[in-house]
């Protein structure tokens, strides 16, 4: 009877979208209501409509929910929830194209470079005049972006039909040795030292709408990109050869999925630095609740990993509040016991 | 359908295949075989596109394979691996689905109608639609074999490639799977090549074979033309001998083990015979190879005991198989290594002799009782009641008989019958013409296949010469212990 349920469950994803879209919402709201000044749901309900639809006014709104809504928690929420859901959409399709329930977005390497170009701009003080203060996010991107390249180019290199084993490999030594870069810089750094760790650790403190501007035409590109793959990310689970076999342009495809799930992946690290356990985890709670099928898995990740990190977010700030924990350690204090029990919880339930 | 030219190709730098060439004809069952590492999957893999062409050309409905597009090839060609990766647990229906995959084009690639319809049919034909919504995971080697076989067949392919397809399937599912592909080959023109390890399932069911060794195309022709004793002990490096299939007209390799011990060469002796009222009987330590129209263990075999049963002239049952099979059960013989005969003749009119020749010897033992005589030549219906009157021969050699040599010491055996009932003056009693025999005469002849080889039995040759003499002593010695007791009141 309760199998029976389950089954039902698992086929109606439509219930599984509804759920999911609820849930984002509600934590929006959540994350810009609760700080400490709390505004009421209603509030910005009203807030987010003036400011969306020209012509209607929040005059019956207090002046100061707008500025802390508009102005500080909303955008804050919104990346947080951008950032959750390009790391959880990318970690779903590097595991299915790995074909390795360990690999996460940063197995490429792709996290590393990133920090090392934002390490970088911390360690010597860059500002850059036209940036300003964002000479950080850009550098980080950038240098993401030539990691990407330079991790793909060797995987060519060693094996032209870049099998898995050789990409991992390749993201694995390149990780390594800009691993090492950083912590080279953190020996020698002196007073940069916190702010470097800090931006390591993951934060969406003191970020705008900026910031979302810089994610967002990454994000969109990105996960459509990689919805658009769906179809051969689920033929490539079975093997390469036998998605070959089926029909899919195999090392075409596989490029166009590594250079979607990084741009994603780079994008969220230089606005909020490495938060782990998003993107590695996120993917298998769905793959367990809904199944591997990519069409579907995808667009779950997506709106789960951004609620679950909106709510990560939301702990850390309030938990020691007025001081913030780096959001990096709340997402796997929080994350991995609730992942541990659903984990068993299901193994248990298929051997009965 | 499917033209290779002069191909070689492989891993990297190292070609595998070496100047291969052969064709396909649509709708046939076209195997592969050699032995490990002759580029089995190497051919299939380079066939399929997975594996680079160094030279030489693949052509598919005359166009090189080279110049199909991904999914118009997937189209054509579908695969059936020897092993896939499932790193994640999807159902029998998400795989089979995708299948699909090469038919379905713009960008949401939805599943149409027609796709829907095409993948129940295919789940319903191998039989997984049960499973439909089970994780393949949870699946057993056999199921989940059918499971990827039916994701091929929904590419509605015109070409099916299978690597080893039997391989995780046990006697039921190989017969059915293959009987399946045979008939969609004769049904649908499917055309299908594939790869098997054993020789016997390649020769029952495929048109042609090619068989490899060491990358090398060795003969590409009709199975029975393939399967030649010597060809595939060559190739193996193993000693096979070739029977025919009992039902079939194709040749089956059977595997000869090197364990059997072959110490003593003399084991049919005269002690090992044991003549009583109710039964004479002989059993020997080896099994010997037997040629026999015994009540039990007829035909061809290996038999260890050998049964002669006295029963009574009035003996008479429905089912005299199953009886005799109870009778030596309850004397302590396996029936299914026991080669059993019946006689109402008298057992202690019998006799027996051992004869010997240059490197071989043979121990005949003859019963006989002639009130049912009967001359063949006439074919006479029987009209009178039924008399009881048998011959029952053995002849036991110590020594390693061809099949020929087997039949040829039956007819050999036979003829020196006849000759000792001729002189003995035994008539048809209905005809009153000379007879060649009673209507329940039996024969048996076995060997113990070891010491001198003894190819053929004709009446000229050693062997034939020793058996034709025992058998005619003995029956005329027998024939006059059983006249003498019949001729005195």
């Amino acid at each position: 009877m309760q199998k029976q349920f389950i089954r039902m469950f698992s086929e109606n994803k439509f219930i599984a979208y509804i759920t999911l879209i609820i849930l984002v919402v509600f934590t929006i709201l959540l994350g810009t209501s609760i700080g400490t000044v709390s505004v009421p749901f209603t509030s910005i309900i009203q807030i987010v409509f003036s400011k969306i639809i020209p012509g209607l006014s929040s005059d019956a709104v207090d002046s100061m929910y707008i500025n802390i809504v508009w102005n500080i928690r909303l955008p804050r929420v919104l990346l947080s929830g951008l950032v959750g859901a390009s790391l959880a959409i990318a970690g779903g399709a590097f595991q299915g194209l790995l074909r390795n329930p360990l690999a996460d977005p940063y197995t490429l390497g792709v996290s590393s470079g990133a920090s090392v170009g934002a390490v970088v701009t911390i360690f010597f003080g860059l500002s850059l005049p036209v940036l300003g203060s964002f000479t950080l996010p850009v550098f980080s991107i950038i240098a993401s972006f030539i990691t990407i390249f330079i991790v793909l180019f060797f995987a060519q290199r060693i094996d032209r039909t870049m099998r898995v084993e050789t990409i991992i490999l390749t993201g694995v030594i390149f990780s390594s040795f800009l691993g090492a870069l950083i912590s080279l810089m953190i020996a020698l750094t002196g007073d940069e030292l916190r702010q470097i760790i800090g931006w390591l650790l993951g934060s969406v403190s003191m970020r705008g709408w900026d910031h979302i501007k810089i994610i967002f035409p990454f994000f969109i590109v990105g996960s459509v990109i990689l919805m658009f793959h769906a179809k051969e990310l689920n033929a490539m689970s079975f093997g390469e050869e036998q998605a070959k076999h089926l029909g899919v342009n195999v090392e075409r495809k596989k490029m166009s999925i590594l250079i979607a799930g990084s741009i994603l992946t780079g994008a969220a690290v230089a606005v909020s630095g490495t938060i782990g356990f998003v993107g590695l985890v996120i993917p298998h709670f769905i793959r367990i609740l809904w199944g591997p099928n990519h069409v579907h898995l995808l667009p779950l990740s997506a709106l789960a990993g951004g609620s679950f990190l909106i709510l990560a977010d939301l702990v850390s700030r309030t938990i020691i509040s007025p001081s913030e924990l780096p959001i990096g350690v709340i997402t796997a204090l929080i994350g991995a016991p609730i992942f541990a029990v659903i984990l068993t919880k299901n193994r248990l339930e298929r051997r009965g | 359908m499917i033209e290779i030219k002069n191909i070689s190709g492989g891993y990297f730098n190292e070609s595998v295949l070496k100047d291969i060439s052969f064709q396909v004809n649509k709708g046939e069952l076209f195997g592969v075989i050699g032995p490990n590492g002759s580029g089995k999957t190497t051919l299939l893999k380079t066939i399929s596109r997975i594996l680079p062409l160094k030279q030489g050309e693949i052509r598919i409905k005359g166009k090189q394979v080279s110049k199909y597009s991904a999914k118009n090839f997937a189209k054509l060609v579908a695969v059936l691996p020897q092993h896939s990766a499932q790193t994640f647990s999807y159902t029998v229906k998400e795989t089979v689905s995708l299948g699909r995959y090469a038919h379905q084009s713009g960008l949401f690639q939805s599943t149409s109608e027609e796709d829907e319809s095409i993948i129940q049919d295919v789940m319903k034909q191998t039989g997984v639609f049960e499973y439909r919504n089970d994780p393949i995971d949870m699946l057993s080697g056999g199921e989940r074999q059918r499971v990827f076989l039916a994701q091929a067949l929904a590419q509605d392919p015109e070409i099916l490639l299978l690597d080893e397809p039997t391989n995780h399937l046990d006697l039921a599912y190989q017969k059915e799977l293959l009987d399946v592909l045979k008939e969609w080959t004769n049904e649908k023109n499917l055309t299908v090549i594939s790869i098997f390890h054993d020789l016997n399932l390649a020769g029952l069911y495929c048109d042609r074979l090619l068989l490899l060794e060491e990358g090398r195309k060795v003969i590409c022709d009709t199975s029975n033309e393939v399967l030649k004793r010597e060809r595939i002990i060559n190739v193996y490096e193993t000693a096979i001998e070739e029977h025919p299939h009992p039902k079939v007209p194709k040749t089956q390799m059977m595997l000869v083990p090197t364990f059997s011990n072959k110490q003593e060469d003399l084991i049919i002796t005269k002690d090992l015979l044991k003549v009583t009222e109710e039964r004479i009987t002989l059993k020997t330590e080896e099994p010997l190879r037997t040629m026999s129209s015994g009540v039990t263990g007829s035909g061809v075999g290996w038999y260890t005991a050998f049964v002669n049963r006295h029963v009574d002239k009035n003996y008479n049952c429905t089912d005299h198989k199953l009886e005799m099979r109870k009778y030596l059960e309850k004397n302590g013989f396996y029936p299914n290594d026991t080669v059993g005969m019946m006689t109402a003749a008298r057992l202690s009119d019998g006799d027996y002799c051992v004869v010997e020749a240059d490197g071989f010897s043979a121990l005949i033992v003859v019963t006989a009782g002639v009130g049912n005589a009967v001359d063949a030549s006439l074919g006479k219906e029987r009209t009178i009641e039924f008399k009881p009157g048998t011959i029952n021969i053995w002849v036991l050699i110590n020594g390693e008989l061809s099949e020929e040599a087997f039949i040829q010491s039956i007819m050999t055996g036979t003829e020196a019958k006849v000759s000792a009932i001729q002189e003995m003056g035994i008539k048809d009693i209905e005809t009153n013409t000379i007879a060649t025999g009673t209507s329940t005469d039996s024969i048996l002849i076995g060997a113990s296949q070891r010491g001198k080889m003894l190819p053929y039995g004709g009446t000229s040759t050693p062997l034939g010469r020793l058996v034709g003499k025992g058998v005619y002593q003995c029956t005329k010695e027998a024939l006059k212990n059983y006249l003498k007791r019949n001729n005195t009141p």
